[in-house]
């Protein structure tokens, strides 16, 4: 006698029962702290936020533990938490001039104004594992330099920008409205506020990739690095009932300036171009695949062949976000048992009608 | 073949297109009668699929017009067009013929499906009546209508080009552009597709434009010629006459490198 | 709301906040006057996966009020792990009461399925849509796609029908089975069997797809015409079953082939559990099935 499946409800609170028990793992080993997350695992915080797309290190921690370490998990509870919030306005934008810099290195000039800045780059480490770390450690104060923090170091392409070798920012219109996509279903074809903001909650592999693929000959644009920077930045924010504007505090983040292959006609003159990348934290790889990435999809503006997966528009911001991604990716775990069915029996009346052809008239089912 | 007394099928009139400084074409000026074929001859850079594109109303023109008249005996400008009229027309009045036949063909949906896409696009639901009609297309096309079923991957060149002819014609259209259509085919097969063409146009009436570098193709299909260089139109005139008496050094020098190869 | 808050604490009702709810109600309002019409929308992330449903909750969140009754459906099915994942969201976040009963319930989500029973004026039917675009695996691009449904060219979509017949014999779709919306769109109705398709035609209840992934949402008003897509020598034909419901012998229903040992051994029962069940309490037995009775519950 069959007993249709039931109990589902039950089932699925065992699951989540289990699931928190793996989560907590050996209970002989103390319990990880969202403190010893956040100061610890400072890069997986920084990730979560950036992809997330909300700037708070406690909450990024939460989601890096309650997710057992799985960053995409993480990011998509920032992501479902950040729905609820509610939304007061835009920041005035952020001078990243005016940053407190930690980090600064150019590719493109040997110095600049303030010095190359190498901060705390694992660039030059060996990857020799450290077997001394598997054990507590306490390692040397770092060596610092006095800072003047009302210094401002202007920006690599501004410098450019002086002797008109780059192209300009366009200038902000502001009464045009900042785009949102989590505020506006995204339309092709996007601006390049839409895509950038796509770009910046991308995913870090996906972004990655492409941009490596640009560097490969699919789509190439010949890019150097301007600058890398890395600090703390403040972010205001306007009142317009009072005609203030209030600091909101500081974040911590990492721009990339991309200096790419010029382009110029017979009545314009030759500039270099510009692909930009920025990303909450220290995310150094994810800044400058997205600033890589932005370029490429700048072809088209630019009057360049598009060609190459990195130019195409619509197959980026389509396929960018992870939670979207690993969203339907997984949704294949869910039963598809109706569909199925119709498949089923689909094949199964086609392979009947092929064999009553074969019956009735041989030479047809060739 | 070329009724003169009707009024013009299709009108350019100082059609001009710039690429920045680059000229694509400039000021060209012409009329087509339904039922002519027209050649547009020059070699590669001369401003004919530029041309090419702005009569088919793919390019707009930074000055000029295209003018053709409708079904319903009304001229209209392309430009004034909408999208969905522009679209209507491309794939009921006109027909367009590739050079290569996989941007004028869907490679992956078969023979029958790729003559028949023009008459569902237009409404027809009749499966059997929908094959029936590319059956018979086939035939006229010269291929074994039992590869029907066939995908065009399987087919040769010259085939794929033929099916290409026979989903354009399929919605009698009455003008019909054609780019290089027997460029990179043996020469063998390229006549066979010369006469096919040449037969077709008579019975239908086509009136064709057609871009070629190929001056026997042109004094084969076409009635009249427009020589291009550098964007202009430099030499036009009645296909024989300006074959056998070309009057500007250009077209004297294209002539004589033919007849000398 | 003040329910929400024992039930859910620091969420409002029914989770989304009340502006993103009037967003998305606009979006069905637009959906509603153009019937067929994929409206896009600002989709947000909501705390299940995308592909597991976010638009029709969405959807849902959105025109639920305190005293509406929910049902939700995966496969047919009210027991399903995501139909029970759903309704407990619900129940948690909006409080409201839930059913299994198809009757009963004024809001209904479902995924893959429209339930047995026909549906009335007074209930809305929401679909969890996966790819709203019934032209998406004949044009990958939006930019094209849109203009094709701008366009009414629809000539595409037929020759992907003439392919099969010419192929097969017959049209080879079972799920999610294009449709012509109001003699106007051509609509994807999701991976619904096409079993299911003649029952949005003419139907007495809204019917509302969300897609979350795509940013999404359509609708079928009541009493709109929608016509399965074919030839007229080819015309539409729904899926018949060649047997009886194993279960409660139905013969009417759309029937999930259950493997019941390992030996080729097989049976098939409704995919709708709440109509099975009915039909056993009325006294229906199938070939296989055995009286219901109180202590079998």
């Amino acid at each position: 006698m069959y007993v249709a499946v039931k109990g589902g409800e039950r089932a699925i609170a065992n699951a989540h029962r289990l699931l928190e028990h793996e989560r907590r793992g050996d209970r002989n080993v103390p319990e990880i702290g969202t403190g010893q997350i956040e100061q610890q695992l400072s890069l997986a915080v920084d990730r979560v936020m950036s992809e997330g797309s909300l700037h708070d290190r406690g909450l990024a921690a939460l989601a890096i533990k309650q997710a057992r370490g799985d960053l995409i998990e993480a990011i998509f509870l920032i992501r479902a938490y950040r729905t609820t919030l509610p939304r007061f306005g835009f920041s005035v934008p952020l001078d990243t001039a005016g940053m407190a810099i930690r980090r600064s290195i150019s590719s493109t000039y040997k110095d600049l104004p303030g010095g190359q800045v190498l901060g705390p780059t694992f660039d030059y480490t060996h990857r020799l594992l450290d077997f001394a770390l598997a054990a507590e450690s306490e390692p040397a104060a770092p060596v610092t330099a006095p800072v003047d923090t009302e210094e401002r170091f202007p920006r690599v392409t501004d410098l450019l920008a002086q002797d008109d070798l780059i192209e300009r920012n366009p200038p902000g219109d502001p009464e045009k409205p900042v785009g949102d996509l989590t505020r506006e279903p995204l339309a092709f074809p996007a601006e390049r506020d839409l895509r950038l903001q796509n770009l910046a909650r991308g995913d870090e592999g996906f972004l990655l990739a492409l941009g490596y693929s640009t560097q490969r000959g699919y789509g190439r644009n010949h890019p150097f690095v301007g600058e890398i920077r890395m600090g703390e930045v403040e972010v205001e924010f306007e009142i317009p009932e009072l005609g203030l504007i209030v600091s909101l505090g500081v974040v911590t983040l990492t721009e990339c300036q991309m200096v790419n292959q010029f382009k110029g006609s017979l009545t314009e003159p030759a500039k270099f171009t510009r692909g930009y990348g920025l990303s909450f934290g220290h995310c150094e790889r994810r800044a400058m695949s997205m600033s890589l990435v932005d370029r490429a999809l700048r072809a088209g503006e630019l009057g360049e062949e598009r060609t190459s997966p990195a130019q195409d528009e619509e197959f980026v911001l389509s396929h960018s976000d992870n939670i979207q991604a690993t969203g339907f990716v997984e949704h294949l775990k869910l039963p598809h048992y109706v569909d199925f069915q119709a498949e089923l029996a689909l094949l199964r009346q086609m392979r009947r009608e092929l064999e009553t052809r074969s019956i009735t008239h041989p030479e047809a089912a060739e | 073949m070329t009724n003169l007394s009707a009024s013009p099928l299709l009108v350019a009139e100082g059609l001009s297109k710039f690429y920045g400084l680059r000229i694509g074409c400039r000021n060209v000026s012409f009329a087509l009668q339904p039922g002519e074929v027209l050649a547009i001859v020059g070699e590669s850079g001369s401003g004919k699929t530029t041309l090419l594109n702005l009569l088919s109303g793919q390019l707009p023109p930074d000055s000029g017009a295209v003018r053709y008249r409708m079904r319903d005996g009304e001229t209209k400008n392309l430009l004034d067009l909408t999208e969905a009229e522009r679209r209507f027309l491309a794939r009921t009045d006109w027909g367009f013929v590739h050079q290569d036949a996989s941007n004028g063909l869907r490679m992956g949906v078969s023979a029958g499906g790729n003559i028949g896409e023009r008459l569902m696009g237009v409404g027809d639901r009749h499966y059997g009546r929908i094959r029936e009609t590319a059956r018979g297309w086939l035939e006229r096309v010269e291929i074994d209508a039992a590869r029907i079923d066939d995908k065009p991957t399987q087919f040769s060149g010259g085939m794929r080009q033929r099916l290409q002819i026979a989903r354009n014609l399929v919605t009698h259209p009455r003008l019909v552009f054609m780019d290089e259509p027997t460029g990179g085919l043996d020469v063998s097969v390229q006549a066979r597709l010369l006469d096919l063409i040449r037969g077709l146009v008579a019975d239908l009436g086509l009136a064709v434009v057609l871009v070629t570098h190929d001056l026997s193709v042109a004094r084969l299909l076409s009635h009249r010629i427009l020589v291009m260089k550098d964007g202009h139109v430099i030499e036009a005139g009645l296909t024989d006459r300006v074959l056998d008496d070309p009057q500007e050094a250009y077209t004297q020098l294209l002539v004589s490198s033919v007849l000398a190869a | 709301m003040s329910r929400t808050a024992e039930n859910y604490r620091g969420y409002n009702f029914a989770y989304l906040d009340e502006q993103t709810k009037r967003m998305i109600r606009r979006a069905i309002l637009k959906a509603i006057a153009i019937p067929g019409y994929q409206v896009p929308f600002a989709s947000r992330e909501m705390p299940m996966p995308y592909g597991w449903g976010t638009g029709g909750v969405q959807v849902t969140a959105a025109i639920l009020g305190p005293s509406d009754v929910l049902k939700v459906i995966d496969q047919g099915a009210d027991d399903t792990t995501n139909a029970v994942s759903i309704r407990q969201f619900f129940e948690k976040t909006a409080g409201v009461e839930t059913t299994t009963e198809t009757g009963k319930a004024t809001v209904i989500q479902t995924r893959h399925r429209i339930p047995e029973a026909k549906l009335q004026a007074h209930q809305v039917l929401v679909y969890q849509v996966p790819i709203p675009e019934p032209l998406r695996f004949l044009e990958p691009r939006e930019t094209e796609t849109r203009t094709l449904h701008a366009l009414a060219e629809y000539g595409l979509m037929h020759v992907r029908l003439y392919e099969d017949i010419a192929r097969h014999g017959h049209i080879a779709k079972t799920y999610a089975y294009p449709v012509l919306v109001a003699d106007r769109y051509v609509m994807d109705p999701s991976p619904i069997p096409k079993f299911d398709n003649p029952k949005m035609h003419e139907s007495a209840a809204l019917q509302l797809f969300g897609a979350g992934r795509e940013k999404r949402i359509y609708a079928i008003p009541p009493h709109t015409r929608v016509v399965s897509l074919d030839f007229e020598d080819h015309p539409f034909e729904a899926t018949k079953f060649d047997q009886p419901c194993a279960l409660c012998g139905a013969t009417d229903s759309y029937l999930d082939e259950v493997i019941t040992d390992d030996r080729g051994g097989r049976m098939f029962v409704c995919s709708d559990t709440h109509h099975c069940e009915t039909r056993r309490a009325e006294g229906h037995v199938g070939p296989l099935g055995m009286p219901v009775t109180e202590a079998a519950e």
